[in-house]
């Protein structure tokens, strides 16, 4: 009775990886096989719980600064024979982290090219002030008729909310946050472990084609639809956030 | 376990440097979360993940552009693969003989009720073959392509998609067949 496809094709069909005709082929086979439909059913189930459990593990503080000190020539200080260690060296050491800390501070200012994309960075900034604990969200819901009354009331004004879990992108929640001084509503997608923010306010603005940009390895991409000016945010690769973007903008 | 290499370290330009930590650097989590998936203690994997960010750095020059992320995390997939072998014969020796047929009965609702318990997602994910495991750990948390993992794991994408199907399997056999401690209470229900 099994159905051989459950083995094969099914997994390139749920993780994306099949071409439009394959793909094509197998939602028609899923019309006449219940055993399909049942398998792929508990594997996305599978896949949602392993995505919702936050089962990644990010590297500990104490490792990333181990591997920087290898990197920059240090050893690590348990096994440092301090003995013999110019003092000069220390300081040479000192300098070049202050030094490289100033740079990394103030650098990015001089560029020319940065006073363009000061709003790109505000959203960029306010991406990864949500990912601290706790930041993400104010209404966790995976439901759009949640999360879509949570704003009413907190805004002056009524964001779009749709949830696309059907396309890879389910909703995860949403809150308020403040970019340049106004509040706004912000969107949160999941894209397998990957966070998506989609920052939204109201513009006089005509629909516009999105505009796209990278700051700080993060990219984003800007749009106007229907009054509302989007900002979408995230580190999943420019192609899905540009899914996202298509689908928020339909 | 030290981190390896003392000693005869030789030392990339600073330009390379430079590079090495714009474009490697950044996956450093991407390193941790494999190496704490393959192996079992996070004291281990941080061992682990720091000489292969090492070696990584060694062999920079080797490195001609390209997916970084899946070129750093092959050369953790091989450093706790040696790591294994030392110390944990045993979980290499797996059988890739799963019967394909027996597909387990199980509904969605069943699932989702295992699933949802994040402890034991954990042990049941640990109790995996390390060969069904890495393809799960990379497809699902670190979201990476059939191609990717190939590079990864040095497989033909065909045994990634098959490999995956069976790692999935096992995954929902075990979620459903509760652990051999739980199993009178698992008697009563489920």
């Amino acid at each position: 009775m099994a159905c051989e496809l459950t083995q094969t094709v099914l997994h390139g069909y749920m993780d994306g990886e099949l071409d439009a005709a394959r793909a094509a082929d197998f939602e028609r086979h899923l019309i006449s096989c219940a055993e399909c439909v049942s398998v792929l059913e508990s594997n996305e189930s599978v896949r949602s719980s392993i995505q919702r459990a936050g089962l990644y593990e990010r590297a500990p503080r104490a490792l990333r600064q181990k591997v920087q000190a290898q990197l920059s020539g240090t050893k690590q200080p348990a096994v440092m024979p301090i003995r013999n260690s110019a003092p000069w060296r220390w300081l040479a050491i000192a300098a070049t982290v202050l030094l490289a800390l100033f740079l990394g501070w103030r650098l990015p200012s001089f560029l020319p090219g940065r006073s363009e994309s000061t709003l790109a960075a505000a959203i960029v900034d306010a991406h990864l002030r949500s990912l601290q604990p706790g930041h993400l969200e104010d209404v966790v819901s995976t439901d759009q008729h949640t999360v879509k009354p949570w704003f009413d009331g907190k805004l002056d004004f009524a964001p779009p909310v749709q949830d696309f879990v059907n396309q890879g992108f389910p909703l995860q929640g949403g809150r308020l946050d403040v970019v340049r001084g106004r509040t706004v509503a912000v969107l949160v997608y999941a894209r397998r472990k990957h966070l998506i923010n989609v920052f939204v306010w109201p513009t006089t603005e005509a629909d516009s084609e999105p505009l796209s940009g990278s700051e700080l390895g993060y990219h984003w991409m800007e749009w106007s639809k229907g009054g509302m000016e989007m900002y979408a945010v995230s580190d999943v690769s420019r192609g899905d956030l540009g899914e996202l973007q298509r689908l928020l903008a339909q | 376990m030290k981190a390896g290499g003392e000693g005869e370290r030789d030392v990339l330009d600073p330009q390379e440097r430079v590079r090495f930590e714009q474009l490697v650097l950044p996956h450093l989590d991407a390193a941790f979360n494999l190496s704490r998936w393959l192996l079992h203690g996070r004291a281990d994997a941080e061992d682990v993940a720091q000489e292969a960010m090492m070696r990584a750095f060694r062999f920079f020059r080797g490195f001609h552009g390209g997916d970084a992320r899946a070129w750093l995390l092959q050369i953790v997939r091989n450093s706790c693969y040696t790591w294994l072998e030392k110390n944990r014969s045993v979980d290499l020796s797996t059988e890739f003989d799963e019967d394909v047929h027996a597909q387990p009965s199980m509904t969605p609702e069943t699932l989702a009720i295992a699933g949802d318990n994040r402890e034991r997602l954990t042990r049941a994910l640990e109790e995996l073959p390390v060969r069904f495991r890495e393809m799960l750990i990379l497809r699902e948390l670190e979201g990476c392509s059939y191609k990717e993992i190939a590079g990864i794991t040095s497989a033909p994408i065909g045994t990634v998609m098959s490999s995956l199907a069976r790692a999935r399997q096992r995954l929902q056999r075990i979620l459903t067949q509760p652990a051999k401690q739980q199993r009178q209470e698992a008697g009563r229900g489920l």
